[in-house]
């Protein structure tokens, strides 16, 4: 067997980071993804804690389908529906895609829910994350909006109805309500100019305001950490618990005196 | 006290029981709304007693800070650098000089503030204002006086825009009430509910063997309408569109209508709070256009001061 010449490996390594180095040496990315992605986090967090990331999950989800389902969707009040009966029925798993995006949208309201409840429920909308909790609301509101927006665009008489009636309790709000009726339907009637701004609302405008927030959302995390469990021992304030009991201690063998057990 | 980073002290005020009675308070305004003034004017005052108290107590521990503990300023630590100053200060009888980088300073702030001004405004004006502009339709002819039989209502849809396509299809329920003093009278009702917006429909006979068609106009008489219902959250009207059931706020709109060569012509569309009377002698309150849900009379119509332009 011959020996390899020492260094080999080496230069091997070296040369297979080398796009890497230079990226970190220009733009300082790839420390910015290790420091991300390899943070501190307490130890006691739980499956509870991932659902935020399950909620970003299915807005990615729902923005990558929602760029192919634009693809064969026609926003014009003559074709809006027939585009949607082909993609249904005709194109090459197209219900598929269309279903992940209209199940999708519910998954993604509900994920945000129960991540809304279990910041909630562990008091880790508290200070210093205010300002989380604020930003989360208003993915939330403007998660609902899309849910709004969209529902038109099947534009079929489930959605036409559904969105004349949201739009007419939009507009029996006090003193503006009438305004903001008639600019959410472009016009004192729902016509092809409704139906091409909840396109467009739905499009651009809401999920760019969504992704934008997700980004504040997310420094933010990074920034205040993430938190313990209200019942958590090393919750601030305690004292750290002493060295971890053996870990059979208590089942086979007697439990030190004064052990925590896990 | 300044808080500081990693302070185990919570940084909330204390805990105090005002925010119930101010909940309370708010209760009763809401239950105010409903039941009369009086409970409402009880919740006024319990809400602004609570809530004055609730305010005194959360920022008891600004008004009550020690004014003793003001810290005092150290020496700077290190000393500024020695050297004539870029901007002399002005001498004996000389003006306070602007300085050359505050002038800069302003100038590109403001600069930078009318650029986005000229960039925003029109934006926003063209993504607010078209909605409000160029409303309205043209009158539409929904055929000739004879096409309504007296005392029946004729369910007539028609297209409001043509140009928009079958999308402005709109429905109205036209009954031709015969002759008052010597005039065609009829009454044309809005099938859009006045609740929600959702289309009323007639709670009779349609008789679709008798379906006339003209120009994008279907017309298909009723027998034995006995009013209208709503299919979405069931608001009942009478045969004159007065609400009897249901959500509504007030009776069903309808439309102006006009009679040239015999023509019947729809014009525009108004709101009706309540109609006396029946048929050809019907008295209609008759209101400016306001949207479904919206009152037009009482109390409630103070909410809806503005209308935008129809």
């Amino acid at each position: 067997m011959a020996r390899r010449r020492p260094g080999r490996r080496e230069q091997l390594i070296k040369m297979m980071l080398y796009p890497l180095d230079w990226l970190e040496e220009r733009s300082g990315l790839v420390g910015g993804v290790r420091y991300f992605l390899f943070r501190k986090v307490p130890g006691d967090i739980s499956w509870g804690h991932t659902l935020g990331s399950a909620a970003l999950t299915a807005f990615i989800v729902q923005t990558v389908t929602g760029v192919v389902l634009a693809f064969y969707y026609k926003p014009d009040p003559n074709s809006a529906y027939e585009s949607i009966r082909y993609i249904t029925d005709d194109l090459t798993l197209g219900w598929l895609l269309r279903g992940m995006h209209r199940w999708g949208a519910s998954v993604f309201i509900i994920l945000l829910f129960l991540h809304m409840g279990r910041v909630f429920l562990y008091g880790a909308y508290k200070y210093p994350r205010e300002l989380n909790w604020i930003v989360g609301v208003l993915i939330l509101v403007l998660g609902m909006m899309e849910g709004f927006f969209g529902y038109l665009l099947p534009w079929d008489q489930t959605a036409y109805w559904a969105t004349v009636v949201g739009v007419n309790l939009q507009a029996t709000g006090p003193f503006v309500g009438p305004f903001l009726g008639d600019i959410l339907r472009g016009g004192s009637e729902i016509g092809p100019d409704t139906l091409a701004r909840f396109y467009s609302l739905h499009m651009l405008v809401l999920p760019g305001a969504i992704a934008g927030l997700i980004l504040l959302h997310l420094y933010l995390v990074v920034r205040l950490g993430v938190t313990s469990p209200p019942w958590s021992p090393n919750a601030a304030g305690k004292a750290r618990p002493g060295p971890p009991p053996p870990p059979r201690s208590g089942l086979v063998e007697p439990k030190p005196r004064g052990a925590r057990l896990r | 006290m300044e808080p500081q980073r990693g302070d185990e002290s919570p940084h909330a005020p204390a805990p105090t029981l005002w925010p119930v009675g101010f909940a309370v308070g708010i209760a009763c305004i809401f239950v105010g709304l409903i039941v009369g003034p009086v409970v409402a004017g009880v919740g006024v005052v319990l809400t602004a007693i609570f809530g004055l108290l609730w305010v005194r107590d959360a920022t008891s521990g600004f008004r009550e800070a020690p004014g003793a503990e003001e810290p005092i300023p150290a020496a700077p630590a290190i000393p500024a650098q020695r050297g004539r100053p870029a901007m002399p200060e002005p001498g004996e009888g000389e003006l306070v000089r602007f300085p050359r980088s505050k002038f800069l300073e302003f100038s590109t702030l403001g600069i930078g503030a009318a650029i986005g001004g000229v960039v925003t405004v029109p934006a926003l004006g063209f993504t607010i204002l078209p909605p409000f502009v160029k409303q309205g339709h043209p009158e539409i002819d929904v055929g000739a006086i004879d096409d309504f039989p007296e005392n029946k209502f004729v369910i007539t849809t028609f297209l409001l825009k043509p140009e928009d396509g079958e999308v402005s299809r709109r429905t109205a329920y036209i009954r031709n009430n015969g002759l008052l003093d010597g005039k065609p009278s009829f009454t044309i009702l809005s099938n859009r509910c006045a609740h929600l917006g959702c289309p009323v429909q007639v709670n009779g006979l349609p008789l679709d063997d008798q379906k006339s068609t003209e120009k994008g106009v279907d017309r298909i008489p009723t027998a034995a309408a006995a009013g209208f219902g709503c299919p979405c959250h069931g608001g009942q009207y009478d045969s004159e569109g007065n609400r009897t059931a249901g959500p509504p706020v007030r009776a069903l709109d309808r439309y102006e209508f006009r009679i040239k060569d015999g023509r019947l012509l729809l014009g525009k569309t108004f709101s009706v709070s309540d109609v006396d009377g029946t048929g050809a002698e019907a008295k209609i309150h008759k209101y400016e256009l306001a949207g479904p849900g919206q009152h037009v009379d009482g109390p409630e119509a103070w909410l809806y001061p503005l209308q935008p332009p129809r």
